[in-house]
Protein backbone atom coordinates (compact mmCIF):
# COMPACT_ATOMS: atom_id res chain seq x y z
CA UNK A 1 0.00 0.00 0.00
CA UNK A 2 1.11 3.54 -0.79
CA UNK A 3 0.41 6.45 1.54
CA UNK A 4 0.80 9.96 0.20
CA UNK A 5 1.16 13.11 2.28
CA UNK A 6 1.11 16.63 0.82
CA UNK A 7 0.70 18.86 3.88
CA UNK A 8 3.43 20.33 6.05
CA UNK A 9 3.73 18.45 9.36
CA UNK A 10 4.12 21.83 11.06
CA UNK A 11 0.70 22.96 9.86
CA UNK A 12 -1.38 19.75 9.85
CA UNK A 13 -1.27 16.38 11.56
CA UNK A 14 -1.44 14.47 8.25
CA UNK A 15 2.12 13.15 8.40
CA UNK A 16 1.81 12.11 12.05
CA UNK A 17 -1.46 10.31 11.34
CA UNK A 18 0.11 8.64 8.34
CA UNK A 19 3.06 7.41 10.40
CA UNK A 20 0.68 6.16 13.10
CA UNK A 21 -1.67 4.36 10.69
CA UNK A 22 0.61 2.93 8.03
CA UNK A 23 1.35 -0.75 8.40
CA UNK A 24 4.82 -2.27 8.24
CA UNK A 25 5.83 -2.91 4.65
CA UNK A 26 3.89 -0.01 3.21
CA UNK A 27 5.42 2.92 1.34
CA UNK A 28 5.03 6.61 2.11
CA UNK A 29 5.52 9.38 -0.41
CA UNK A 30 6.01 12.97 0.71
CA UNK A 31 5.25 15.67 -1.87
CA UNK A 32 4.22 19.33 -2.09
CA UNK A 33 4.47 20.95 1.38
CA UNK A 34 5.03 17.60 3.09
CA UNK A 35 8.62 17.46 1.79
CA UNK A 36 9.63 19.73 4.66
CA UNK A 37 9.15 16.69 6.89
CA UNK A 38 11.85 14.74 5.05
CA UNK A 39 14.87 16.66 6.32
CA UNK A 40 16.93 16.32 9.48
CA UNK A 41 16.80 18.66 12.44
CA UNK A 42 13.02 19.10 12.63
CA UNK A 43 10.84 18.21 15.61
CA UNK A 44 9.26 15.37 13.64
CA UNK A 45 12.51 13.91 12.23
CA UNK A 46 12.77 11.27 14.97
CA UNK A 47 9.31 9.91 14.17
CA UNK A 48 10.12 9.82 10.48
CA UNK A 49 13.41 8.02 11.14
CA UNK A 50 11.67 5.49 13.34
CA UNK A 51 9.15 4.70 10.59
CA UNK A 52 12.00 3.92 8.19
CA UNK A 53 12.68 0.78 10.20
CA UNK A 54 9.75 -1.05 8.62
CA UNK A 55 8.46 1.26 5.87
CA UNK A 56 9.93 2.84 2.74
CA UNK A 57 9.76 6.62 2.59
CA UNK A 58 10.05 8.58 -0.65
CA UNK A 59 10.18 12.28 -1.31
CA UNK A 60 9.39 14.09 -4.54
CA UNK A 61 12.62 15.75 -5.76
CA UNK A 62 11.11 18.70 -7.65
CA UNK A 63 9.11 19.74 -4.56
CA UNK A 64 12.28 19.61 -2.41
CA UNK A 65 14.21 21.70 -4.92
CA UNK A 66 11.38 24.22 -5.26
CA UNK A 67 11.56 24.86 -1.52
CA UNK A 68 15.34 25.24 -1.49
CA UNK A 69 15.84 22.06 0.52
CA UNK A 70 19.07 20.29 -0.36
CA UNK A 71 19.04 16.52 -0.79
CA UNK A 72 22.08 16.29 1.47
CA UNK A 73 19.81 17.30 4.38
CA UNK A 74 17.46 14.36 3.93
CA UNK A 75 16.94 11.93 6.77
CA UNK A 76 19.04 8.79 6.15
CA UNK A 77 17.08 6.16 4.26
CA UNK A 78 14.59 8.46 2.50
CA UNK A 79 14.70 8.01 -1.27
CA UNK A 80 14.20 10.77 -3.81
CA UNK A 81 11.85 10.15 -6.76
CA UNK A 82 10.80 12.26 -9.73
CA UNK A 83 7.27 12.45 -11.18
CA UNK A 84 7.84 9.22 -13.11
CA UNK A 85 8.84 7.52 -9.86
CA UNK A 86 5.66 8.84 -8.20
CA UNK A 87 3.58 7.26 -10.98
CA UNK A 88 5.52 3.98 -10.74
CA UNK A 89 4.87 3.81 -7.01
CA UNK A 90 1.15 4.44 -7.46
CA UNK A 91 0.93 1.66 -10.02
CA UNK A 92 3.12 -0.78 -8.11
CA UNK A 93 1.34 -0.49 -4.76
CA UNK A 94 -2.16 -1.94 -4.69
CA UNK A 95 -4.08 0.83 -2.95
CA UNK A 96 -3.33 4.48 -2.27
CA UNK A 97 -4.34 6.35 0.86
CA UNK A 98 -4.01 10.11 0.45
CA UNK A 99 -3.53 11.91 3.77
CA UNK A 100 -4.96 15.19 2.52
CA UNK B 1 -40.92 27.47 -10.33
CA UNK B 2 -43.75 26.68 -8.00
CA UNK B 3 -46.94 24.75 -7.39
CA UNK B 4 -50.27 26.13 -6.18
CA UNK B 5 -51.36 24.55 -2.91
CA UNK B 6 -54.19 25.89 -0.77
CA UNK B 7 -53.96 29.25 -2.54
CA UNK B 8 -50.23 29.57 -1.83
CA UNK B 9 -47.32 29.11 -4.21
CA UNK B 10 -44.70 26.67 -2.95
CA UNK B 11 -41.29 26.70 -4.55
CA UNK B 12 -40.08 23.56 -6.34
CA UNK B 13 -36.83 22.78 -8.15
CA UNK B 14 -36.45 22.11 -11.87
CA UNK B 15 -37.39 18.46 -11.39
CA UNK B 16 -40.47 19.35 -9.38
CA UNK B 17 -39.18 18.46 -5.91
CA UNK B 18 -40.29 20.75 -3.10
CA UNK B 19 -37.57 23.31 -2.36
CA UNK B 20 -38.34 23.55 1.35
CA UNK B 21 -39.36 20.33 3.06
CA UNK B 22 -40.99 22.24 5.91
CA UNK B 23 -43.57 23.79 3.59
CA UNK B 24 -45.11 20.36 2.96
CA UNK B 25 -48.78 19.73 3.69
CA UNK B 26 -50.74 16.65 2.54
CA UNK B 27 -52.33 18.71 -0.25
CA UNK B 28 -48.87 18.98 -1.85
CA UNK B 29 -49.10 15.27 -2.66
CA UNK B 30 -52.66 15.64 -3.93
CA UNK B 31 -51.77 18.53 -6.21
CA UNK B 32 -48.64 16.79 -7.57
CA UNK B 33 -50.60 13.59 -8.17
CA UNK B 34 -53.29 15.47 -10.04
CA UNK B 35 -50.65 16.97 -12.34
CA UNK B 36 -49.49 13.42 -13.08
CA UNK B 37 -53.10 12.38 -13.66
CA UNK B 38 -53.23 10.12 -10.65
CA UNK B 39 -55.55 9.63 -7.68
CA UNK B 40 -54.06 8.88 -4.29
CA UNK B 41 -55.55 6.01 -2.34
CA UNK B 42 -54.86 4.58 1.08
CA UNK B 43 -51.88 2.55 -0.16
CA UNK B 44 -50.28 5.63 -1.66
CA UNK B 45 -50.65 7.54 1.57
CA UNK B 46 -49.21 4.65 3.54
CA UNK B 47 -46.06 4.87 1.44
CA UNK B 48 -45.91 8.67 1.48
CA UNK B 49 -46.21 8.68 5.26
CA UNK B 50 -43.62 5.94 5.53
CA UNK B 51 -41.17 8.02 3.50
CA UNK B 52 -41.80 11.09 5.59
CA UNK B 53 -41.15 9.14 8.76
CA UNK B 54 -37.99 7.64 7.30
CA UNK B 55 -36.75 11.10 6.38
CA UNK B 56 -37.65 12.46 9.80
CA UNK B 57 -35.54 9.75 11.42
CA UNK B 58 -32.56 9.55 9.06
CA UNK B 59 -32.57 12.86 7.16
CA UNK B 60 -32.34 11.10 3.81
CA UNK B 61 -34.67 9.72 1.20
CA UNK B 62 -33.81 6.02 1.06
CA UNK B 63 -32.45 4.30 -2.04
CA UNK B 64 -34.96 1.95 -3.64
CA UNK B 65 -33.53 -1.31 -2.33
CA UNK B 66 -33.28 0.16 1.16
CA UNK B 67 -36.86 1.34 0.84
CA UNK B 68 -38.24 -2.03 -0.27
CA UNK B 69 -36.46 -3.80 2.56
CA UNK B 70 -37.67 -1.34 5.18
CA UNK B 71 -41.23 -1.48 3.85
CA UNK B 72 -41.19 -5.25 3.79
CA UNK B 73 -40.24 -5.23 7.41
CA UNK B 74 -42.74 -2.63 8.53
CA UNK B 75 -45.73 -3.15 6.25
CA UNK B 76 -45.34 -6.78 5.29
CA UNK B 77 -43.43 -8.86 2.76
CA UNK B 78 -46.15 -8.52 0.09
CA UNK B 79 -45.45 -4.78 -0.03
CA UNK B 80 -41.67 -4.92 0.29
CA UNK B 81 -40.84 -5.29 -3.38
CA UNK B 82 -40.37 -2.92 -6.25
CA UNK B 83 -43.25 -4.43 -8.23
CA UNK B 84 -45.70 -3.26 -5.57
CA UNK B 85 -44.08 0.17 -5.40
CA UNK B 86 -44.12 0.61 -9.17
CA UNK B 87 -47.77 -0.41 -9.31
CA UNK B 88 -48.58 2.38 -6.90
CA UNK B 89 -46.18 4.86 -8.44
CA UNK B 90 -45.57 4.02 -12.09
CA UNK B 91 -43.00 6.78 -12.53
CA UNK B 92 -40.93 5.14 -9.79
CA UNK B 93 -40.98 5.47 -6.03
CA UNK B 94 -38.08 7.92 -6.13
CA UNK B 95 -39.39 10.17 -8.85
CA UNK B 96 -42.97 10.08 -7.61
CA UNK B 97 -43.41 8.98 -4.01
CA UNK B 98 -40.47 10.94 -2.61
CA UNK B 99 -41.53 13.98 -4.57
CA UNK B 100 -45.12 13.77 -3.33
CA UNK B 101 -43.81 13.33 0.21
CA UNK B 102 -41.84 16.56 -0.11
CA UNK B 103 -38.50 14.79 0.15
CA UNK B 104 -35.42 15.58 -1.90
CA UNK B 105 -34.37 13.18 -4.63
CA UNK B 106 -33.05 10.02 -2.96
CA UNK B 107 -29.40 9.79 -2.10
CA UNK B 108 -28.01 6.78 -3.88
CA UNK B 109 -30.54 7.07 -6.66
CA UNK B 110 -28.44 6.03 -9.66
CA UNK C 1 -20.26 -9.71 -12.00
CA UNK C 2 -16.79 -8.60 -11.12
CA UNK C 3 -15.40 -9.81 -7.84
CA UNK C 4 -16.11 -7.97 -4.63
CA UNK C 5 -13.50 -5.43 -3.63
CA UNK C 6 -12.70 -3.96 -0.26
CA UNK C 7 -13.47 -0.27 -0.11
CA UNK C 8 -12.53 1.87 2.86
CA UNK C 9 -13.62 5.47 3.33
CA UNK C 10 -11.26 7.31 5.66
CA UNK C 11 -12.84 10.27 7.47
CA UNK C 12 -10.48 12.76 9.09
CA UNK C 13 -12.42 16.02 9.29
CA UNK C 14 -14.96 17.36 11.77
CA UNK C 15 -18.45 18.00 10.37
CA UNK C 16 -19.93 21.44 9.46
CA UNK C 17 -16.66 23.41 9.29
CA UNK C 18 -15.90 21.93 5.88
CA UNK C 19 -17.97 19.90 3.47
CA UNK C 20 -15.78 16.76 3.62
CA UNK C 21 -17.85 14.84 6.18
CA UNK C 22 -21.13 15.30 4.33
CA UNK C 23 -19.55 14.58 0.96
CA UNK C 24 -18.02 11.40 2.28
CA UNK C 25 -21.35 10.25 3.69
CA UNK C 26 -23.10 10.93 0.40
CA UNK C 27 -20.47 9.04 -1.57
CA UNK C 28 -20.77 6.13 0.85
CA UNK C 29 -24.56 6.00 0.40
CA UNK C 30 -24.29 6.19 -3.38
CA UNK C 31 -21.43 3.70 -3.47
CA UNK C 32 -23.43 1.27 -1.33
CA UNK C 33 -25.50 0.45 -4.42
CA UNK C 34 -22.50 -1.34 -5.94
CA UNK C 35 -22.35 -4.32 -3.59
CA UNK C 36 -18.76 -4.01 -2.47
CA UNK C 37 -17.21 -4.79 0.90
CA UNK C 38 -17.44 -1.32 2.40
CA UNK C 39 -16.01 -0.04 5.65
CA UNK C 40 -15.55 3.40 7.15
CA UNK C 41 -12.68 4.62 9.30
CA UNK C 42 -12.97 7.57 11.65
CA UNK C 43 -9.60 9.01 12.62
CA UNK C 44 -8.30 12.39 13.76
CA UNK C 45 -11.12 14.97 13.77
CA UNK C 46 -13.24 12.50 11.81
CA UNK C 47 -14.37 11.03 15.13
CA UNK C 48 -16.42 14.20 15.71
CA UNK C 49 -18.66 13.18 12.80
CA UNK C 50 -20.35 10.51 14.88
CA UNK C 51 -20.59 12.40 18.19
CA UNK C 52 -23.79 11.92 20.11
CA UNK C 53 -26.12 14.86 20.70
CA UNK C 54 -25.29 17.06 17.72
CA UNK C 55 -27.62 20.05 17.46
CA UNK C 56 -27.20 22.39 14.51
CA UNK C 57 -30.22 24.64 14.99
CA UNK C 58 -27.99 27.51 16.06
CA UNK C 59 -25.74 27.40 13.01
CA UNK C 60 -28.46 27.05 10.40
CA UNK C 61 -27.04 23.89 8.84
CA UNK C 62 -28.65 20.53 8.33
CA UNK C 63 -27.81 18.08 11.08
CA UNK C 64 -26.82 15.00 9.10
CA UNK C 65 -25.63 12.98 12.08
CA UNK C 66 -28.79 10.85 12.12
CA UNK C 67 -27.99 9.72 8.58
CA UNK C 68 -25.13 7.62 9.99
CA UNK C 69 -27.88 5.57 11.65
CA UNK C 70 -29.15 4.62 8.20
CA UNK C 71 -25.80 3.10 7.18
CA UNK C 72 -26.88 -0.29 8.51
CA UNK C 73 -29.86 -0.26 6.11
CA UNK C 74 -27.36 0.34 3.32
CA UNK C 75 -25.38 -2.70 4.47
CA UNK C 76 -22.49 -0.57 5.65
CA UNK C 77 -21.82 -2.27 8.95
CA UNK C 78 -18.13 -1.81 9.70
CA UNK C 79 -17.25 1.54 11.23
CA UNK C 80 -13.71 1.55 12.56
CA UNK C 81 -12.96 4.20 15.17
CA UNK C 82 -9.36 4.76 16.19
CA UNK C 83 -8.94 4.69 19.94
CA UNK C 84 -5.91 6.99 19.89
CA UNK C 85 -7.85 9.70 18.04
CA UNK C 86 -10.64 9.54 20.62
CA UNK C 87 -8.20 9.68 23.51
CA UNK C 88 -6.30 12.63 22.03
CA UNK C 89 -9.60 14.54 22.05
CA UNK C 90 -10.64 13.55 25.56
CA UNK C 91 -13.40 11.32 24.20
CA UNK C 92 -14.50 7.76 24.77
CA UNK C 93 -16.77 5.52 22.75
CA UNK C 94 -19.60 6.57 25.09
CA UNK C 95 -19.47 10.04 23.52
CA UNK C 96 -20.36 8.54 20.16
CA UNK C 97 -23.76 7.65 18.74
CA UNK C 98 -24.92 4.11 19.14
CA UNK C 99 -24.77 2.82 15.59
CA UNK C 100 -26.13 -0.62 14.83
CA UNK C 101 -27.18 -2.85 11.98
CA UNK C 102 -29.71 -5.64 11.74
CA UNK C 103 -28.37 -9.05 10.87
CA UNK C 104 -30.91 -10.63 8.52
CA UNK C 105 -29.21 -13.98 8.85
CA UNK C 106 -29.50 -13.88 12.61
CA UNK C 107 -33.21 -13.15 13.15
CA UNK C 108 -32.71 -9.40 12.58
CA UNK C 109 -30.62 -9.11 15.69
CA UNK C 110 -29.22 -5.61 16.23
CA UNK C 111 -25.45 -5.64 16.24
CA UNK C 112 -23.04 -2.79 16.91
CA UNK C 113 -21.45 -1.22 13.82
CA UNK C 114 -18.72 0.65 15.66
CA UNK C 115 -15.45 -1.22 16.07
CA UNK C 116 -13.05 0.46 18.42
CA UNK C 117 -9.52 -0.31 17.23
CA UNK C 118 -5.96 0.72 18.04
CA UNK C 119 -3.76 2.54 15.51
CA UNK C 120 -1.88 -0.68 14.83
CA UNK C 121 -5.09 -2.66 14.26
CA UNK C 122 -6.49 -0.01 11.95
CA UNK C 123 -3.21 0.14 10.04
CA UNK C 124 -3.56 -3.58 9.30
CA UNK C 125 -7.18 -3.25 8.17
CA UNK C 126 -6.26 -0.31 5.94
CA UNK C 127 -3.32 -2.16 4.41
CA UNK C 128 -5.70 -4.95 3.45
CA UNK C 129 -7.99 -2.71 1.30
CA UNK C 130 -8.27 -2.73 -2.46
CA UNK C 131 -9.42 0.88 -2.60
CA UNK C 132 -9.07 3.63 -0.02
CA UNK C 133 -10.98 6.90 -0.38
CA UNK C 134 -9.92 9.80 1.80
CA UNK C 135 -12.04 12.66 3.01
Amino acid sequence: MLHTVNKSPFERNSLESCLRLSAAGSAILLFEDAVVGAVTGTNIADKVSAALADREIYVLGPDLAARGLDQSKLIDGIKVVDYGGFVDLSVEKSAVQAWV
Amino acid sequence: MGIEVNGKTLEVDEEGYLADLSTWVPEVATVMAKEDGQELGEDHWELINFLREYYEEYQIAPAIRVLTKAIGKKLGKDKGNSKYLYELFPYGPAKQACKYAGLPKPTGCV
Amino acid sequence: MSEIKKFMYVNRKAPYGTVYALESLEVVLIGAAFDQDVSLAFVDDGVYQIMNGQNTTGIGMKNFSSTYKALGDYEVTKLYVEKESLEARGLTVDDLMELTWEDEDDDYEEKPSIRLVSSAELAEVMADQDVVLSF
